[in-house]
């Protein structure tokens, strides 16, 4: 039996894929966790950064730091799109138009018409140039054990990990200013905060567009070192995200971080385990029926979590967002 | 009335009708219309609230008063009509900076948020917090000092309101009562110059009743005026200088508590169409008001209450 899927799913611990997404989860965690605003269209944010990117920098070849300005411009211009009709109103209309506005992202993406810039469904590849570029590490293999990286994957890691730091600093900092405790009051009761003399709804703004940048940062740090694929940020992005979330604790910011690495870790570990029981014939499961599995199983936990330990791993029993 | 906490001035000008200008209003609202589908929740033709005084606004169940403070605060949008603070318009001004004119509210349901500390709640109320800017924010040196302004100011209050020792809880962890005086103490951060209480004396129990009373009185020596909403006939004789009754959206009766209370539109207002309203809490106070000496006014009322009921029990008992 090969058991090489034990340390391949620890390398999920520092992956591009767990940047990616504790990024996107910190940003969620402000939007969810502490404003109370219901985005379920964070895939949308994470798409439209990424191809901000992508695009800019592919197509148009444009210099990194004009790449990420763009990518910061697109998650601000759909925050304000997406807020400014919703964010007076009732929370239930913002989550309902994320999730849809989400969607409306990926199929415009796919479509052929404009795939000249977009690459349709194929994604975009090669973001990476400039910032490859910019590598100081001499060109070895840097290995543990089955680990191994190249000094380019090596590099887009340990960027990616400090600006998941430098993200969790400002939040933090944010958090626990009193910019912090206005957002933190909008969750609790917005009509409240307004009769103090806070504009409530500038306030939601902020706070759909910092998470929405967190989001679409997220993307780069994922396209960077593997491509642009539109299917990638669809509605069960969003979920993961909300599990990540919700599984480290909403309303802290460590949460998201330490929710995004367990969450990849146990998804590729199930992974493994489930294809080694296939393979051995110990589940009654052919190999195609086996990659929904442990999507069931990400669906599972979700309610677990919501009903048993709402407030994560790192939050406190009191703060649990959905107890009365 | 023999209080000694009384106003004894004369606030209004002329005969005390209803929509009769004061000496020194505060705030003057002329022509509110809010209607819901057709009916007039509010249709208020001329009021004004007298500076530094404790004006109470009663009337039955329905009769728009929640709906009339949710107007003048911008909590709501009237049909027409136009209201000012200190001769400043604040038609159309959103309910947050009507907030920062110095005109602050409270809810009849109770707003405490929960989830922060009862310190939080307090530090929330307070005005000019550079901090509470996105940028300034990321600059703890920025704000610290301010931040410590408001601590102290919030702990003085919560002194004085005898939540000193909860600062650190959790405001869900309050009781009903508690959450009430927070929310004036939490109003009060801004310093502001009109305090509208959405009745401030639902659901609180009697030992806390005479705290509350007492702060209410308090806002008016330390310069505020008070504007409150209440069902409590008791609360309102105890310390309004003046009552404005509403009924059916209308402005029906104006003038000093004791007389008011002896006017026919009231007692029909609160009586006459909604007899089956408000009695569980006048008959209710009855005892209390016993203790503290002034019975009589109640008293007057309770009978009608219970002559009213009496003949209402016989017109079913007919019906039937």
């Amino acid at each position: 039996m090969d058991f090489n899927f034990i340390p391949l799913a620890f390398g999920e611990i520092v992956s591009p894929l767990t940047i990616g997404y504790a990024l996107a989860a910190l940003g969620l965690a402000v939007h969810f966790g502490f404003t109370g605003l219901l985005n379920f269209g964070q895939a949308g944010f994470m798409a439209v950064g990424g191809y901000a990117f992508a695009i800019t920098t592919v197509k148009f070849g444009w210099p990194l730091g004009w790449a990420l300005v763009a990518t910061v411009v697109g998650a601000v211009l759909f925050a304000l799109l997406l807020g400014i009709p919703t964010l007076r109103l009732r929370a239930d209309y913002l989550s309902i138009v994320t999730i849809a506005a989400a969607e409306i992202v990926r199929y415009t993406v796919k479509t052929p018409s404009i795939s000249q810039y977009t690459g349709g469904s194929d994604g975009i590849n090669g973001a990476s140039r400039d910032f490859y570029a910019m590598n100081p590490l001499p060109d070895i293999q840097y290995g543990f054990g089955v680990l191994t990286y190249n000094n380019n994957q090596l590099w887009s890691i340990l960027v990616g990990w400090t600006v998941v730091i430098i993200a969790a600093v400002l939040v933090w900092q944010l958090m626990r200013s009193p910019w912090g405790r206005v957002i933190k009051g909008i969750r609790e009761d917005e009509d409240a905060v307004r009769s103090l003399g806070k504009n409530v709804t500038w306030y939601k703004m902020q706070s759909l567009i910092l998470g929405g940048v967190l989001g679409g940062l997220g993307t780069v740090l994922i396209i960077i070192p593997t491509s642009l694929q539109p299917d990638n940020y669809g509605t069960q992005t969003t979920f993961f995200l909300y599990t990540i979330v919700l599984l480290g604790g909403a309303t802290t910011v460590l949460g998201p971080i330490i929710g995004s690495i367990i969450f990849w870790v146990v998804l590729q570990l199930s992974d493994g385990i489930l294809t080694l029981l296939v393979n051995n014939h110990l589940l009654p499961l052919s190999s195609v029926q086996q990659g929904p599995i442990r999507f069931i199983i990400v669906g599972i936990a979700l309610m677990l979590l919501v009903i048993f330990r709402p407030q994560g791993i790192f939050g406190k029993k009191r703060e649990a967002h959905f107890s009365g | 009335m023999a209080d000694a906490t009384k106003d004894v001035t004369v606030l209004q000008v002329g005969e005390p009708l209803p929509g009769v200008p004061k000496v020194d209003p505060i705030l003057v609202a002329h022509g509110v219309r809010r209607t819901f589908g057709g009916v007039n929740a509010v249709d208020v033709e001329h009021v004004e609230i007298p500076r530094n005084a404790i004006t109470a606004l009663i009337g039955p169940n329905g009769a728009g008063k929640t709906t009339f403070f949710n107007l003048l605060t911008g909590f709501d949008k009237p049909d027409s009509g136009t209201w000012s603070l200190d001769g400043k318009s604040l038609a159309n001004v959103p309910a947050y900076k009507v907030a920062r004119r110095g005109m602050v509210r409270t809810f009849q349901l109770t707003k405490a948020l929960s989830l922060l500390s009862v310190l939080e709640n307090m530090r929330l109320g307070a005005g000019s917090q550079g901090g509470e800017r996105f940028l300034t924010s990321l600059v703890t040196r920025l704000w610290r000092k301010r931040e410590d302004e408001i601590t102290a100011q919030a702990m003085e209050l919560l002194a004085r309101f005898k939540l000193d020792t909860k600062a650190d809880d959790y405001a869900a962890s309050l009781s009903g009562g508690q959450r009430k005086l927070l929310e004036m103490a939490r109003a009060l951060m801004s310093k502001p110059e009109l305090v509208m209480l959405d009745e401030p004396m639902a659901g609180v129990n009697p030992a806390l009743t005479q705290s509350l009373l007492g702060h209410i009185l308090n806002l008016k020596k330390e310069g505020m005026t008070v504007l409150f909403v209440e069902h409590d006939m008791h609360m309102v004789q105890t310390i309004a200088d003046w009552v404005i009754v509403m009924a059916e959206g209308k402005i029906v009766a104006e003038g000093y508590p004791d007389v008011v209370m002896r006017d026919q539109a009231v007692i029909d207002a609160y009586l006459g169409a909604h007899h089956d309203t408000d009695l569980g809490s006048l008959t209710g106070q009855l005892e209390v008001a016993k203790d503290l000496g002034d019975s009589f006014l109640v008293g007057e009322i309770s009978d009608e209450i219970r002559d009213e009921k009496a003949d209402h029990t016989m017109e079913a008992t007919d019906g039937k």
